[in-house]
């Protein structure tokens, strides 16, 4: 058996030469992200809404106060097992490797979008490894605080001083995990040529070339054994 | 056209023959949960007290049945586990509770048995209405009546992770949170709660609140003339005082009293979370939202460009990318 690549998954590869498309996510763990993404959202929505009276309204997009107050922590659990089914597949890239501090050191050419002061990148940048860490950290804190203060499971189990803490650091996560997911999104769109690695799963050999350049030389360098022809 | 009914100053009086109009209703709530900006009233009502004499408490419970008969909820059958409470918490059908204590004196050694009636306090600052998410699902008038709107009730428990005193319970039939609501509906007609109503000892006295307190005066006094030097009023300022309040021979000891809490607030965690919190997280989600939807409008994106294209070709066709190449 070939050793584990260390700058990519084993499934990545190139997907075509002319032009050069490099597969990056296959379908399901495109499906497994959406699921996350979109229980995610709904999670934002509803907590929102029973976060903040001015916000209260929000719940009319799941049917009511106490349809919104039934469905957010089922949405929660929907969201850990997805998000833990991602984990298994992206944890291995997402650890720190030196060139990590390179990058975080020039974070201003980074902003700048000044790639070619940067060290070459595996699969994933430190940003990208932030965002994965922070949502698993911040999701593992709202999954439990979030258990503890579902009053039809745990109403009866949990004392009122140590709900009184989860209530409060669920709403300290959710508000870190919103940030989190809006610079998720921002970086996605601002760095063009990305949405499609969760669209259509593949990228642009530019692109990889660009941003993830260890990644696209091992890619490359297993898979051109010659040119496809 | 019905009489419209008076402030009740006590439960003792039977009710009219005659139908009367109510005397408070909507028009004189003077907070409502998650509600910012209430219009506050016209009139202000007089301010209302149930005292509970707990020196007067024989433990009958017969305040409990009361309760149960006037606001029609059924508690399942209980069960005896060796201790003289029934049921054996609040639930969602038991809006007030006895509970007992065994206490040992130890500045006489004697034995007493300490028995409070447990239920809603009716606080002025009320936890539950400040940490309730649903609009209109807790409201306060202005007699000081703390009351739960079911309608508007989601079930979610806040109201739990707010109150001081651990009352409120959530039904796991339909999701709605119940207590003690002072039976505002009698107040409402000029009747008294239905607990002091059946009280065989008036150990539970409604009225004023004033008249309260100086009800209070004489019991305390009496009770100091028998002994019970640290006999006091419990109407605690940390939450602007209580719609319910305590005449107990232990003041100064509050917890004997099955953990009536020695100085109840709203927990500080719950104003953090319902103040700073919400307010800072809020605003932070906001400008992070608005500055990236800004920014990404307006600024240049991180586009490919043509050299990265050349070099990845070069790449995978086995080339070196870098040769002459742009770096």
């Amino acid at each position: 058996m070939a050793p584990r690549p260390y700058y990519s998954e084993p499934g990545d590869r190139l997907e075509s030469v002319q032009p050069v498309e490099v597969s990056r996510y296959r379908g399901f763990t495109r499906a497994n992200h959406w699921v996350t993404a979109f229980s995610l959202i709904a999670l934002a929505l509803s907590g929102l809404a029973l976060f903040d009276p001015a916000l209260y309204f929000l719940t009319g997009l799941f049917g009511g106060g106490q349809m919104t107050r039934w469905i957010h922590p089922i949405i929660g659990v929907v969201l850990f097992f997805s998000f833990a089914l991602m984990f298994i597949q992206l944890w291995r890239l997402n650890m720190p490797k030196p060139e990590d501090t390179t990058w975080v050191a020039n974070i201003g050419d980074v902003v700048k979008g000044r790639e070619e002061n940067l060290p070459e990148l595996g699969k994933y940048n430190a940003g990208q490894k932030f965002v994965f860490w922070a949502m698993t950290g911040l999701i593992i804190v709202l999954i439990v605080s979030g258990v503890m203060i579902w009053q039809q499971v745990a109403g009866h189990l949990v004392s009122v001083p140590l709900r009184r803490v989860a209530v409060l650091v669920h709403a300290l996560a959710a508000v870190a995990i919103i940030l989190v997911f809006i610079m998720h999104v921002y970086a996605a769109i601002w760095t063009r040529g990305t949405l499609r690695a969760m669209t259509r799963g593949t990228v642009t050999g530019g692109w990889a070339w660009r941003h993830h350049r260890k990644w696209l030389r091992e890619i490359a360098s297993r898979d051109n054994k010659g040119p496809a022809e | 056209m019905n009489d419209m009914a008076n402030s009740p100053t006590t439960a003792a009086s039977n009710p009219p023959v005659q139908p009367t109009e109510a005397y408070f209703d909507a028009r004189d709530v003077v907070r409502i949960s998650a509600t910012r900006n209430v219009p506050q009233p016209d009139r202000q009502l007089e301010k209302l007290a149930k005292l509970i004499d707990v020196s007067k408490c024989i433990g009958c419970k017969a305040c409990q049945s009361a309760c149960v008969e006037w606001n029609d909820t059924h508690p399942a059958v209980g069960e005896n586990v060796g201790v003289y409470e029934n049921p054996h918490d609040l639930t969602p059908d038991m809006f007030t509770l006895m509970r007992f204590a065994e206490w040992e004196n130890p500045a006489t050694n004697d034995l007493e048995w300490l028995i409070r009636k447990d239920g809603c306090m009716h606080c002025e600052d009320p936890g539950c209405l400040k940490a309730c998410p649903a609009p209109g699902a807790i409201v306060q008038y202005s007699n000081g009546i703390v009351d739960f709107i079911k309608d508007n009730c989601i079930g979610c428990g806040y109201c739990v992770t707010g109150c001081p005193f651990d009352i409120p319970r959530i039904s796991q039939t339909d999701h709605k949170s119940y207590k003690c609501t002072l039976c505002s509906d009698r107040v409402a007609v000029g009747q008294g709660p239905a607990c002091a109503k059946a009280c065989p000892t008036q150990a539970i006295v409604f009225g004023t609140k004033a008249d309260m307190q100086a009800h209070a005066e004489t019991r305390i006094e009496d009770l100091k003339s028998r002994g019970y030097e640290n006999a006091g009023l419990y109407d605690p300022a940390g939450v602007g005082g209580t719609h319910v309040m305590y005449v107990l021979h232990h003041a100064d000891k509050p917890g004997i009293y099955n953990d009536l809490p020695e100085n109840p607030r709203i927990s500080p965690v719950v104003e953090g979370w319902k103040g700073v919190t919400k307010t800072a997280g809020l605003a932070a989600i906001g400008l992070a939202a608005v500055g990236a939807t800004l920014h990404g409008l307006f600024a240049r994106g991180n586009e490919v460009e043509e050299h990265d294209i050349e070099s990845a070709d070069k790449l995978v066709k086995g080339q070196d990318p870098d040769e002459g190449g742009h770096v």
